[in-house]
């Protein structure tokens, strides 16, 4: 009894972690822009498709496949930035909703008519094998996913707090005005911010390949999945989206024991509920929104 | 006389740093009290904290001898206490009219009786034949104006004015002069903040000057103009001697 | 800016109004029971959107979520007429009460802290979600299955509600009906101010003595409750309710998408725009099928809704405001107004 739950939390812990990945880009986008990315969903889900279709043709390990991933959506995000994301920026948010619930209609229209609506069952060997540690047997492919994300984490928090432009971006989080005045260029500060949130998304949704069956309709699940996450964690704090994240992905492995499939996905709503009746910012809420 | 306001030992600190210390002063009624002090010196904080926007640290804000000091702002209006801001704030997608209306209605739901006191109160400040316009095309001193008509809607007994003056001509601001004096006069309570010292000695019946956050004088304008601690403040040490 | 400077005058606005209604009473005998229906539901949706017009466009709180409250009356209707054999009417009105209840909560929940904006939204598309499952995992309510009304005898029955198709168009334009001439009475009432006041600044409102936390609480109330009594009307329209269709994400984005489209705070604003964005919808997804290929109604319809913001960011209404103010408009006002644009930009 003991080792199911101890397998039970660890495999939360792992999900956990992937689910902060996700919600860490929407979390930079919105810190940096004060843009909600309806659609970022739509971004996993186009990651698990790149992570389905590089292992299935090439046979490549997943983890080039989530850098294949990181390097497609990044370009990705930095050109819908610029073509289109940017001009609905300092838009109201009723506004930026209804053209990011156009984008998200949009991309998955194009998935469904690039692969039609069936489930593609993992291409992956990796989701067969376990690994016993002790007491828990664990997928091979959820450690993977896991350490991949956490170290992504790490590296990316690390580059935003030490580097040149990690601490322009941050600048131009805490003060729009104020990045403008000391020279960033805003504009380029944007589209770096949304292909780097993008990027998350497309990583995440690679190293989740070998775990779900690639399906357009999974997006949504994820956009409000990440929504979750953000909001439990506090919007716009890096910390709070790894802790949403982990207490999520742990959440999540309780119910799917303790109770119908059905409460597992509304367990993260409740959960929601719960933390903004007892702290309505979230664990490290941002001050203004 | 009895005060209508009554400030004691008001103190406020933001994580340590003392804005207001232990400030006392009262306001009597049907006059100008104006609160002066150079940039810094806690006249805005000392101001929201008699309109209810802060809370203080310590000390007590009586109004006809009730506290008020953690009221809420819009509380604090109905109880007949108006305000202005500093920085003028209409409402941008309503009419002047419109705007004077608001107030109004924190003591009818009528909208004939809030467009009539409206429009009285746009016919004090001199605003009535711009009833009409946008806000956007009100110049600086008729949204002060504005300001002031918005806050006169809420019928209060006690209006205070943060910076009223600010940004203002002489010509202009000697007609804010002329609207105050003609408030005073039909019974209205004004406390005044204002960094300008020349304007408030017109005006003024009583100035109270701030300091470092603390009252260093009290009285009539001509006398606190020539107490030395005040020009030193605004001057500088050693300036006078 | 131009929407709350109404270029037309008050007598002629409600005239107006009656016209269109009018119009939309004559279209009711055309006999082409698909367009019937059709307008049916466009014009539910646009008395769910006039209740979020309300909530956005005066009081200036953005819900994300309208489909819970649309989904508390569908089901509420549903369950009290189906397994009770109750009259939807009361079901309408205890949908109304507990949507306006838990409109009041939410709000409560999110403004006691002064949290607001887009945490406020995103708290509305959550609690749609959390119980768009619950009803599915629910069983008393038909889970996934949904719960489905008895088949319509086809005889008029006011006191059950029932009716053919003609029948419920005549009611969705009537509610239609209210739902723009109760926006217009509210946004010109005493709330209309208030809220207004306070939805430009919350500050400032208070400190003219607006209680804004009431108010907004209010203001949420009541949108919830007009949400719900449209969706207990859906509900009855389309014969059976399921939680994916009557609470999901899309329902959400139909009900705002004609205010947005049609021009937000307007009177006319949702009427207009429910009227280009429903068909739209429906023939986006009718063109889809027609080519058998899942997924080109939703590239379209994504691509129409990006492009509607893009390029007619006021929306449609306030564009035909201008367009009608510009031909009404004799020469001599015309160039006078042109002069003064001049004066502004010189200045």
């Amino acid at each position: 009894m003991l080792s199911l739950w101890l397998n039970v939390l660890a495999s939360g812990v792992l999900i956990g972690l992937v689910y902060g990945l996700v919600a860490l880009g929407l979390t930079i986008i919105f810190g940096v822009m004060r843009v909600v990315n309806f659609a970022h969903g739509e971004m996993v889900v186009f990651g698990v498709y790149i992570g389905y279709w590089t292992v299935r043709i090439w046979d490549i390990p997943i983890i080039a496949a989530a850098a294949i991933a990181a390097v497609i959506m990044f370009l990705f995000g930095y050109l819908l930035e610029a073509l289109v994301v940017k001009r609905f920026v300092n838009r109201p948010h009723h506004y930026q909703f209804i053209v990011f619930i156009g984008l998200s209609l949009l991309f998955s229209g194009v998935l469904l008519v690039s692969f039609g609506p069936d489930p593609r069952p993992t291409a992956s060997q990796l989701s067969f094998q376990t690994v016993a540690v002790g007491p828990l047997t664990l997928d091979w492919a959820r450690i993977q996913a896991a350490l991949t994300a956490g170290v992504l984490i790490a590296a990316l928090s690390a580059y935003l707090k030490y580097s040149a432009f990690g601490r322009s971006l941050r600048a131009a989080a805490d003060n729009r005005l104020g990045g403008l005045v000391v020279g960033l260029n805003i504009p380029r500060v944007y589209a770096v911010t949304f292909g780097i949130g993008s990027a998350c998304a497309g990583v995440a949704g690679a190293l989740i390949s070998p775990l779900f069956d690639a399906q357009p309709y999974l997006a949504v699940d994820f956009t409000l999945l990440a929504f979750v996450t953000v909001i439990v964690g506090g919007l716009g704090s890096f910390g709070g989206a790894l802790l949403g994240g982990l207490t999520i992905g742990v959440a999540e492995a309780v119910a799917a024991l303790m109770f119908t499939p059905s409460m597992k996905t509304a367990l993260p709503y409740a959960l929601l509920i719960i933390i903004l009746i007892l702290r309505p910012r979230g664990f490290f809420g941002a001050k203004e929104v | 006389m009895t005060a209508l306001l009554e400030v004691k030992n008001l103190t406020k600190s933001f994580q340590g740093l003392v804005a207001v210390n232990d400030v006392s002063f009262a306001l009597a009624p049907g006059r100008i009290t104006a609160l002066i002090g150079p940039n810094g010196a806690g006249k805005t904080t000392c101001f929201n904290l008699v309109a209810g926007a802060l809370s203080p640290t310590r000390g007590q804000v009586l109004f006809e001898g009730r506290s008020i000091e953690r009221t809420p702002p819009e509380t604090v209006c109905r109880m007949g206490i108006a305000r202005t801001f500093q920085i003028v704030r209409p409402m941008k997608d309503m009419s002047v009219l419109e705007n004077a209306m608001v107030g109004a209605f924190s003591w009818t739901t009528s909208v004939k009786e809030a467009r009539a006191k409206a429009y009285e109160s746009l016919e004090s400040v001199g605003l009535a034949g711009k009833a009409n316009a946008r806000t956007d095309q009100l110049t600086l001193p008729d949204r002060k104006m504005l300001e002031m008509a918005k806050a006169l809607s809420t019928r209060p007994r006690l209006l205070l004015l943060d910076e009223v003056m600010a940004g203002l001509r002489p010509t202009e601001a000697a007609g804010v002069v002329g609207v105050l004096q003609k408030l005073a006069e039909s019974g209205l309570t004004i406390l005044l903040v204002e960094h300008v010292m020349r304007i408030v000695m017109e005006v003024a019946s009583t100035v109270v000057v701030l300091h470092h956050g603390a009252k260093i004088a009290e009285g009539k304008p001509s006398d606190v103009v020539a107490d030395p601690r005040v020009l030193e403040s605004y001057l500088g040490a050693g300036f006078h001697a | 800016m131009q929407k709350k400077f109404d270029q037309t005058s008050d007598p002629k606005r409600w005239g107006a109004g009656v016209l269109v209604f009018a119009i939309l009473a004559m279209v009711g005998s055309i006999s082409n029971a698909y367009i019937i229906s059709l307008l049916t539901v466009v014009l539910l949706f646009t008395f769910m959107g006039q209740s979020w017009n309300l909530m956005l466009g005066i009081g200036g709180q953005l819900s994300i979520g309208h489909a819970l409250f649309v989904g508390i009356g569908a089901y509420s209707v549903a369950i009290l007429n189906i397994k009770y054999g109750i009259t939807p009417w009361i079901g309408l009105i205890l949908g109304a009460a507990i949507a306006g209840l838990i409109g009041a909560v939410l709000a409560w929940l999110s403004f006691r802290f002064e949290v607001r904006g887009i945490y406020f939204a995103l708290l509305t598309i959550a609690a749609a979600e959390f119980a768009r499952i619950m009803f599915g995992g629910w069983d008393y309510v038909g889970g996934m299955q949904g719960l489905f009304f008895q088949a319509p005898t086809g005889s008029m029955d006011i006191a059950m509600l029932r009716g053919d198709t003609r029948f419920y168009y005549f009611v969705a334009l009537t509610l239609a009906a209210i739902g723009v001439a109760g926006t217009e009475m509210i946004s010109r009432s005493y709330l209309g101010y208030v809220w207004r006041a306070m939805r430009d600044d919350d500050d400032a409102a208070r400190a003219l003595g607006v209680q804004t936390f009431r108010h907004k609480i209010l203001v949420i109330s009541i949108s919830a409750a007009m949400a719900a009594i449209g969706g207990g009307v859906l509900g009855l329209v389309q014969g059976a309710i399921f939680p994916d269709s009557i609470m999901g994400m899309s329902i959400s984005v139909d009900v705002l998408i004609g205010p947005v489209v049609g021009g937000l705070g307007t009177a006319f604003g949702p009427l207009v725009g429910s009227m280009a964005a429903i068909p739209l919808h429906h023939a986006m997804g009718a063109l889809g099928d027609s080519f058998g290929i899942p997924g080109l109604n939703s590239i379209a319809y994504g691509a129409v809704l990006i492009l509607v913001v893009w390029f007619l960011p006021d929306g449609i209404w306030p564009a035909v405001v201008r367009l009608y103010g510009a031909i009404q408009l004799p020469a001599r006002v015309r160039i006078s107004k042109l002069r003064e644009v001049e004066n502004d930009r010189a200045a």
